[in-house]
């Protein structure tokens, strides 16, 4: 199956970001497709290089990039969410683009199932 | 074309999700799909006459609910329980609505392709 995602809330704040990505880390390995990953909202904040957690702690920012490289999957930010929050390509982290939110509609169209993660 | 229903849920002010909701809505409109847009819970003030935000300094974008008529955007739900359990009435809403129970928005629901919920 085809899978689209839509991230809502920002990293470390709400589950939403973490459940997320489990969520598409089980679907891969269970043979499945995500088609893309959009960011929304908060969730923008998932996109930025500047992120520093602490040692101990998991990096989500590098967890999706990890999963773009390795899996190919589409992680779509959306542009005016992004400005409104001093999201720029100049911060974003690698295997993230910016795009609009034609491609969260696009999405919906194309994959067999969207699946929200968010408040 | 899909099915796309947007699920208002939350206050118009207060949090950003009503307003970004409100631009994935005029987006998806351009898409060609088949668009409806359902409030309960908070969502139904959303959709209150004279909403005026003067006094917290945000943008009042409650005019754009009426101008959806202009993108084709003409397919608006209400559910009864969430809007009487606010003391609101139909003559309270800026917009012609359609007014559902729950257990028919539920079967509305049910019938979509994509559910996307604010």
């Amino acid at each position: 199956m085809k899978f689209g995602i839509l991230l809502s809330e920002g990293p470390y704040t709400h589950q939403a970001a973490d459940s997320a990505w489990q969520f598409c880390q089980a679907a891969i390995a269970k043979g499945h497709e995500i088609h893309r990953v959009f960011f929304y909202h908060d969730g923008v904040y998932n996109a930025t290089r500047l992120t520093e957690p602490p040692q101990d702690d998991r990096h989500i920012v590098n967890r999706w990039s990890a999963l773009n490289a390795e899996h190919k999957v589409d992680l779509v930010v959306c542009v005016a969410a992004a400005l409104r929050r001093g999201i720029k390509d100049e911060v974003l982290a690698p295997g993230f683009r910016i795009s609009g939110l034609g491609q969260l509609v696009d999405s919906g169209i194309k994959a067999d199932r969207m699946v929200t993660f968010g408040d | 074309m899909k099915k796309f229903m947007f699920v208002n849920r939350k206050a118009p002010y207060g949090t950003i999700y009503a307003l970004e909701s409100l631009e994935v809505v005029l987006i998806a409109a351009t898409f060609d799909q088949d668009v409806s847009l359902v409030f309960v819970d908070d969502g139904v003030y959303e959709l209150t006459k004279g909403q005026d935000t003067k006094g917290i300094g945000i943008k009042n974008h409650s005019k754009t609910y009426r101008a959806l008529d202009g993108y084709d955007v003409e397919k608006l739900y209400v559910e009864r329980e969430s809007m009487e359990a606010r003391g609101l009435g139909e003559d309270d809403l800026i917009v012609d609505v359609e007014v559902l129970s729950s257990t028919e928005m539920a079967a509305l629901m049910a019938e979509q392709d994509v559910v996307l919920s604010f």
